[in-house]
Formats: C-alpha cells, sequence, structure tokens
C-alpha cells in the first residue's frame, strides 16, 4: 500500500467563530486519526527527525507504540525525554526541527509528528498523569532562577536524577512567555498549569514572588543551594525608536500579551486588570509575538488588525501555521512599510502613524535581504492602538547583579555548549543565554545544563 | 500568602498596614516599592515601602483608598492574607551626607517620604520637611516625620493647618530667605512634582522626586510603567522609581497615567454594586 502523501488533517474552529473567543483553534487528533497518521511513518533507520529535534525524542519509536495502538507506552517513550510535551506538540516549530528532516518529505508531507505529541499529551492527560518513581534523593540542592521553558525542563529533570529542586519566580504564576505571552487560544493555561503541576509532582519547589536580584540574590542563592540554574529569558521590549512611541495608544508586546494572558484583562471586568484597544490596530514586526498581537486584537473586537512590516513576506520570522492562521481571521498585512512617527490628538492619545514604503536591497549579515526606504513614499494610516513587536532583550536584572559573571555583547549570559558560565556552580540557559529564541530550544538548554549540573554535583 | 499584621486608619481614606514578608523585609531600603495582588482576580498595583522591620520580616504600606484595589485593600483586616507580595523593587535612593535636604512630601506621596528623610537624617544632613495636604484631616505621619526633621512646615489647601496653599510656596519662601538648600525631594501627586521641579530649576537646586506611572510586572518586562527622562525613554520599575526632577516628562507621564481611566471607573462602579 503507498503512504499517504499528506497529514491527516486536524480538526479547527471556523475563522469566524473563533475571531469571537479565546478557545484553542485546533482541536487535535482523535484515537484513530493518530493511529492512522502513525502508520504513515516509514520507521527509519537512521532516524534523521530525531536530529531535528533538540531534546532528543525517540519520536519513530513513540510513533511506532500509536500505530501498534499501544497508546500508553507511546506516552512512556515520549515523557522519558520532555516534561512539557503538551507544550511543545503546540508551539514548537516542528516544520523547520524534527518534520523538517522526516523522510516522507521527498514525496509529501512528514509525519505529523507535533500533532502527534499534541494527541499523545492530551490523552495522558484526560486519563490523569503517572507520577514517574522517585529516584534516591543525592542529598543535593539546586536552585533554579524563573519558571520559564528552560528553568522548568531543568527542574524536571535534575528532580528525576534525585535532586532537592526549588525554582523561584518573580511573577505570580509559573511558565514565563508560555503563561503571560503566548495567548490562550494557542496555548490554553489549563495545559501550562497542568505541567506545571506534573512537574512539582516531581517534587519541585516553586516560590513565587522572589525577584532574584531583588528579593535575594544569586550569591545568597548559593549559601544554601549547591548549584544554580538561571533560565529568566528575553523579557526586555524592544522599541521603534520613533517619535510618538510614549503616547497613549503604544504598548509594547509584552505590556499588551500579559495584560490580557496572564492578568486575563479579556475577562475585564470579572477580572481587575484592564486593557484598551480601539478599532484600528497596528502590530509592528511579524514574527509568532506580532501574529499573536494581531489576532489578539481581533479577539478583543478590533475592526481592523494590520500587521506591519519593513520586508516581504518571505523574511516573516513567524511560523508558517500561525501566518496563515492570521490570514483566515482577517489579519491585513502590510509589507514592506515602515513606520516612521506616531502622532496623537490634542489630549496625547494616539490617532495615526506615519510610514514609509520599502524595497528590498542586498542581503544584510542575517542573510535576509536589506529593506531600504523609497524616498518621498510617505503615507500616513489612522489607528487608534499600536502594539510594538519588534523582538526583546535578554532580561538584565541578573547579568547586572552577579558579580564578574561573563555578559555577551547583546547583554545575554556567555555559557558553553552544556550551559555552564564563567563561574563555577551556576549554570544558564533558554532565552538568557541566547536571545529570543523557541520554547524547545529553551528546553534543549535546560536539559544539557541538567545533565552537566548532575556531573558538577558528583 | 502575606499575612496582614497590623492595621491602623491614617486618615479617612488612607490607611496603614504591616504585612509578615521576611525575605522582601530583610533587603528592603528607602526609595524601594513592592507589587501586591490580592486575589487570584486581582490587579499588580506597586505601592511604596513606608517602612521596614527587619527582625520582624515586616514591611509597611500606606495607601490611599483611589480605586477598586486600594479600596478592596482598605476592607481588609488583621489576619487576612494578600496572594502576592513581591519585592522589594526599584533603584533605592541615594542616601548620603548632602548638608541641607529640602524634603516635600504631598498627600499619600508623604508615605514614603518617610523612610527617606529618616535615612538622610541618620546620614547626618540637616533635614527641613515641608508636608502638603488638602485640609488638616488628611494629614498623615507628622509626627514620625518630625522626629527626624531639623524643622517641619506644613501647607494645607483650605488653611486649616499651617500655610494656606501649596508645598511651593514654604519652599519658595525659604530660598527668598536665603536658605542654603544643597538637594530637594519632592514625592507627590504629578503636578506637585513638576511645580516643586520647574521652581528648583530656576535656582540650579538638584531635585529627585518619585514617579508612580502605571505598572504591570515590576521587573522591566512589560515597559507599561515608561517615562521620558531627559529625552531617553526610562523604566520606572527598575530604572526608578526615583529620577532627576529637572529632566522629567512631567505631562507625558500625566497623559499615560490616564490610559485605563473609564476601565477603571467601570471596575469601581461594578465593584460598589
Ligand atoms: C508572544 C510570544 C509568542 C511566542 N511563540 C512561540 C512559538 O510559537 N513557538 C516557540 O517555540 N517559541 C515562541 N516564543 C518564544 C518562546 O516563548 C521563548 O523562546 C521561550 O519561552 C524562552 O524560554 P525561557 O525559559 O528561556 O524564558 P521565559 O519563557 O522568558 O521565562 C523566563 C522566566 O523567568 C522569570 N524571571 C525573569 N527574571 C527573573 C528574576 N530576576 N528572578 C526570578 N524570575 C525571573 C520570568 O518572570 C519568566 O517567568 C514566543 C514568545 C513570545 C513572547
Ligand atoms: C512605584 C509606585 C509607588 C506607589 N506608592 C504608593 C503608595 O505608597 N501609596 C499609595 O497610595 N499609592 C501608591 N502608588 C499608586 C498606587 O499604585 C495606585 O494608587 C494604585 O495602583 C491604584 O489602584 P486601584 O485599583 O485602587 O485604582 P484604579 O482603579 O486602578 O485607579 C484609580 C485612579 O488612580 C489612578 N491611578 C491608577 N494607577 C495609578 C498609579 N500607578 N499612580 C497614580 N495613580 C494611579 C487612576 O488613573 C485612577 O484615576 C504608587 C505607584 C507607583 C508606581
Ligand atoms: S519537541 Fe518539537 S522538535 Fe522535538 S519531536 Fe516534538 S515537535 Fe519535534
Ligand atoms: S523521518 Fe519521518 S518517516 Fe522516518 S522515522 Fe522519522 S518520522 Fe518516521
Ligand atoms: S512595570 Fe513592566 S516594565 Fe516596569
Amino acid at each position: 500500500m503507498a503512504v499517504k502523501k499528506t497529514k491527516h488533517e486536524m480538526p479547527e474552529q471556523k475563522p469566524k467563530d473563533r475571531i469571537k473567543n479565546f478557545n484553542e483553534v485546533p482541536y487535535g487528533y482523535d484515537e484513530k486519526t493518530a493511529i492512522e497518521e502513525a502508520k504513515r511513518c516509514l520507521q527509519c533507520k537512521n532516524r534523521p527527525c530525531v536530529d531535528g529535534c533538540p531534546v532528543e525524542i525517540d519520536i519513530p519509536d513513540f510513533i511506532k507504540q500509536i500505530a501498534e495502538g499501544n497508546i500508553d507506552k507511546a506516552v512512556e517513550v515520549l515523557k522519558s525525554k520532555t516534561s512539557l510535551p503538551a507544550v511543545c506538540g503546540r508551539v514548537c516549530p516542528y516544520e523547520n526541527q524534527c518534520e523538517g528532516e522526516c523522510t516522507l518529505l521527498k514525496i509529501g508531507e512528514p509525519v505529523a509528528i507535533g500533532r502527534l505529541e499534541r494527541f499523545l499529551a492530551d490523552y495522558e492527560r484526560d486519563k490523569g498523569m503517572k507520577i514517574p518513581k522517585k529516584t534516591r534523593p543525592t542529598g543535593k540542592k539546586v536552585a533554579i532562577v524563573g519558571s520559564g521553558p528552560a528553568g522548568l525542563t531543568c527542574a524536571g529533570d535534575l528532580a528525576k536524577m534525585g535532586h532537592k529542586v526549588t525554582v523561584f519566580e518573580a511573577l505570580h504564576a509559573p511558565g514565563g512567555v508560555l503563561m503571560y505571552g503566548i495567548p490562550e487560544f494557542r496555548l490554553p493555561k489549563a495545559i501550562v498549569n497542568a505541567e506545571v503541576d506534573y512537574i512539582k509532582q516531581l517534587g519541585v519547589d516553586v516560590k513565587y514572588d522572589v525577584v532574584v536580584g531583588k528579593t535575594i540574590t544569586v550569591e545568597e542563592l548559593l549559601e544554601e543551594y549547591d548549584a544554580a540554574f538561571i533560565g529568566t529569558g528575553a523579557g526586555l521590549p524592544r522599541w521603534l525608536g520613533i517619535p510618538g512611541e510614549n503616547l497613549d495608544g503604544v504598548y509594547s508586546a509584552n505590556e499588551f500579551l500579559t495584560r490580557v494572558n496572564m492578568m486575563k484583562a479579556y475577562q475585564f471586568p470579572e477580572y481587575d486588570t484592564p486593557v484598551k484597544i480601539g478599532k484600528i490596530v497596528a502590530t509592528f514586526g511579524a514574527g509568532n509575538v506580532a501574529m499573536d498581537c494581531a489576532r489578539t486584537s481581533l479577539r478583543l473586537g478590533a475592526e481592523k488588525s494590520y500587521i506591519i512590516y519593513r520586508r516581504s513576506e518571505k523574511e516573516m520570522p513567524a511560523r508558517n501555521e500561525e501566518i496563515h492562521h492570521a490570514e483566515e481571521e482577517g489579519v491585513i498585512f502590510k509589507l514592506l512599510t515602515n513606520p516612521v512617527k506616531f502622532t496623537g490628538d490634542e489630549k496625547g492619545i494616539l490617532k495615526e502613524v506615519e510610514c514609509l514604503k520599502m524595497e528590498l536591497g542586498e542581503p544584510d549579515e542575517s542573510g535576509r535581504r536589506r529593506p531600504i526606504p523609497i524616498e518621498g513614499s510617505n503615507f500616513k494610516i489612522k489607528i487608534d492602538t499600536a502594539l510594538v513587536a519588534i523582538g526583546q532583550s535578554p532580561n538584565p536584572l541578573i547579568p547586572a547583579t552577579v558579580k564578574g559573571l561573563k555578559i555577551g555583547k547583546w547583554g545575554n549570559i556567555e555559557t558553553d555548549e552544556e550551559g555552564r558560565t564563567n563561574i563555577p556552580g551556576i549554570f544558564a540557559g533558554g532565552d538568557i543565554a541566547t536571545g529570543a529564541a523557541t520554547v524547545i530550544l529553551a528546553m534543549g538548554a535546560g536539559k544539557k545544563a541538567a545533565r552537566a549540573i548532575d556531573q558538577y554535583l558528583k | 500568602m502575606y499575612e496582614i499584621i497590623e492595621k491602623q486608619v491614617l486618615s479617612e481614606n488612607v490607611k496603614l498596614m504591616k504585612v509578615k514578608a521576611p525575605l522582601m523585609a530583610k533587603k528592603a531600603q528607602a526609595g524601594q516599592f513592592i507589587i501586591l495582588r490580592i486575589d487570584e482576580k486581582g490587579e499588580r498595583i506597586p505601592l511604596t515601602i513606608a517602612d521596614y522591620d527587619r527582625k520582624k520580616g515586616t514591611i509597611t504600606i500606606i495607601f490611599m483608598e483611589v480605586g477598586k484595589t486600594t479600596k478592596q485593600l482598605g476592607t481588609m483586616k488583621k489576619g487576612d492574607m494578600i496572594l502576592n507580595f513581591a519585592g522589594p523593587l526599584g533603584t533605592p535612593s541615594e542616601v548620603e551626607n548632602f548638608g541641607n535636604a529640602v524634603m516635600i512630601g504631598g498627600g499619600v506621596g508623604i508615605a514614603p517620604l518617610y523612610p527617606i528623610v529618616r535615612a538622610l537624617k541618620q546620614a547626618g544632613n540637616h533635614v527641613i520637611s515641608i508636608l502638603g495636604v488638602r485640609n488638616k484631616d488628611l494629614l498623615i505621619l507628622e509626627k514620625e516625620i518630625d522626629e527626624f526633621s531639623d524643622k517641619l512646615y506644613i501647607a494645607t489647601d483650605d488653611g486649616s493647618k499651617g500655610h494656606k496653599g501649596f508645598v511651593s510656596d514654604v519652599l519658595q519662601k525659604l530660598i527668598d530667605d536665603g536658605e542654603k538648600i544643597d538637594i530637594v525631594w519632592a514625592i507627590g501627586p504629578i503636578i506637585m512634582m513638576k511645580v516643586v521641579a520647574n521652581l528648583t530649576k530656576k535656582y540650579d537646586i538638584k531635585t529627585i522626586v518619585s514617579l508612580n506611572p502605571i505598572m504591570v510586572d515590576g521587573t522591566g518586562m512589560c515597559g507599561g510603567c515608561r517615562v521620558s527622562v531627559g529625552g531617553e525613554t526610562k523604566f520606572a520599575c527598575v530604572d526608578g522609581p526615583e529620577f532627576d526632577g529637572h529632566l522629567v516628562d512631567y505631562d507625558n507621564l500625566m497623559l499615560r497615567n490616564r490610559r485605563f481611566i473609564c476601565e477603571e471607573e467601570k471596575a469601581c462602579k461594578l465593584a460598589g454594586e
């Protein structure tokens, strides 16, 4: 029998319905579809897909179990390498990673590895998660700073090795960007909470409201703990640096998304935190963060939601799936367009943005063609709200408060491949080390650092 | 969870609470603040650390009931729990012996002024304090501030106590009387800080103000608290909240602090029903 050339479809909410709610967009595979999809896998001997996965999941093995109908066994194989499968199965850019290496690409679409992972995670959560047997305690204590995917993965792995782990989180909720950044309709917060609960059941203690560097320093933590891992992320918003950016109506993507996601402003006034958008919203940038802003705006009632980006469609850094979803929902893309100035009314409330048309020149150091302004092409767009989503830099708080810690040129913490910093006993990983990247790379970094920490403690 | 271990009513709608938070009490310094969230559905609001007791592990907050969260907080009692309490946040006040310091507090801004007055006095400064309120019933911490001040002036809008008029009138008089002033601290309503800063600029007297923009996380992540200082964008929660008063764009701050007025009124109305 010939292999089906395309992935099995995953049913999802219709665009015209979903822009009126914050519920998750795709529904996920049912068991029957998952088994059918798993059967597409060729079980390649050389396992190219595994090389594409930063956390080294035994992809063919878990797929084989699904194909044979051994769902519980499949979950076990999956969970032996990741503590956050429901998250990866939703937000991992698998098209460039595991699925990007799949042999089936030669004849059509790859195996839907991400969707299968999501299916397994959801199946397990519905059934109630099984907690692995406790390892014998080693008597060693590790402090983890930040509860994003890097910190949580590192914590989970260290706990499985028998170390006593405490996570210190500045905010009142765990998950980092998973909680405050990525919207409910893409990653339901109940799922993040369930995955965090799983990690807690491994024996990890999570303390909130502890701003390390302020409430307690890393040096002080090391008086009590045998090692520390820093996973404080890239939380510092970048600005356009154009006139009018401080007008009423201009938000950073972080502020906007934090209000809506973590503080649940979409349920205001049931929840106390407000958010305000007008009828016309413009988001600047074209990464995942920008797509999230533009799609969230529609759900909050915006009549028009623009993406304004200075390069062309080809250079947009967001995942294809996100761009596709945004287009389906009616987000308007204004490409090769660069803002130069925000203007407000007499009260200082944002009312329009002035832009320039751009054209593409020679490739720059990032390999993408450099956008060049077309002189005299200025034009204005009426807007009520501007969301600036052009990137984040590493959070400077820890780099600034640990004496002697080696800092890179973007304010990132410098580490070796395994997450060791220049100071023995201090490890780091995720966006704080690499600059803003992806959930799975942060998890991979947490995983490698856990191994290095274990070695260090021996 | 953080327990309220003491509560006092200072004036009609200004309340004081001591909250058990040992880690934070150990680190707290004058000029810093905390962010609290009362319950699961609550907003995160910043309040200045008005005092701390490292031995007992408590932080003192003094707040004015102006909206939903502060009113709700005002109804809480000794023994009640606050869900989240994070800090100390922000950069501490620069405390040294400047010489002659004039300390100006307006309204509930008197609360954050108090620990700085005390710290400056202990650092050897000659301290003159000027406290301004609408009427004498709103005056808080008079005794406490007096204890660490060499001289204390009061100004009320209605003349019910001290000078009838603004704190800036008293400051102007001090300057006119030839008082040699090395530094001024001004904490209170934005308009008060603006007026004071404009006045001291004329005489080239270094002036520190403490800004209170709307905040969310308080860790430098959201940029909601950004203020324009000397033409540069600064985040009040990490770079401040204290800044050189001569460089602050007060009009922009006033504008940005009105961002959610409609929504806040709605939340208050609903909470009242
Ligand atoms: C809106 C948005 C959408 C995204 N979409 C995707 C996507 O679809 N796919 C994908 O792969 N990636 C996506 N990303 C990127 C991805 O989320 C990040 O790369 C990833 O979360 C980084 O993980 P981290 O653990 O390094 O840091 P973070 O997730 O940033 O977590 C850091 C944590 O540390 C805490 N912290 C910071 N400072 C301190 C301190 N001093 N003390 C204590 N705690 C502290 C923070 O509060 C936070 O909880 C998105 C990012 C955003 C913002
Ligand atoms: C660093 C810092 C320190 C502060 N210290 C104190 C303090 O020690 N005591 C105290 O009483 N208040 C202090 N504030 C102000 C306090 O945070 C606000 O009064 C509070 O957030 C209002 O919340 P609410 O829900 O009760 O009112 P809301 O319903 O949110 O607002 C009611 C009214 O207050 C205004 N408002 C909202 N947020 C602020 C704000 N951040 N600053 C000024 N006005 C605001 C609104 O525009 C509205 O008019 C401080 C603010 C900052 C940023
Ligand atoms: S974690 Fe990401 S890269 Fe790894 S198998 Fe899952 S979807 Fe693919
Ligand atoms: S590369 Fe594709 S087909 Fe081959 S084992 Fe991996 S998932 Fe299966
Ligand atoms: S409050 Fe969010 S950056 Fe200051």
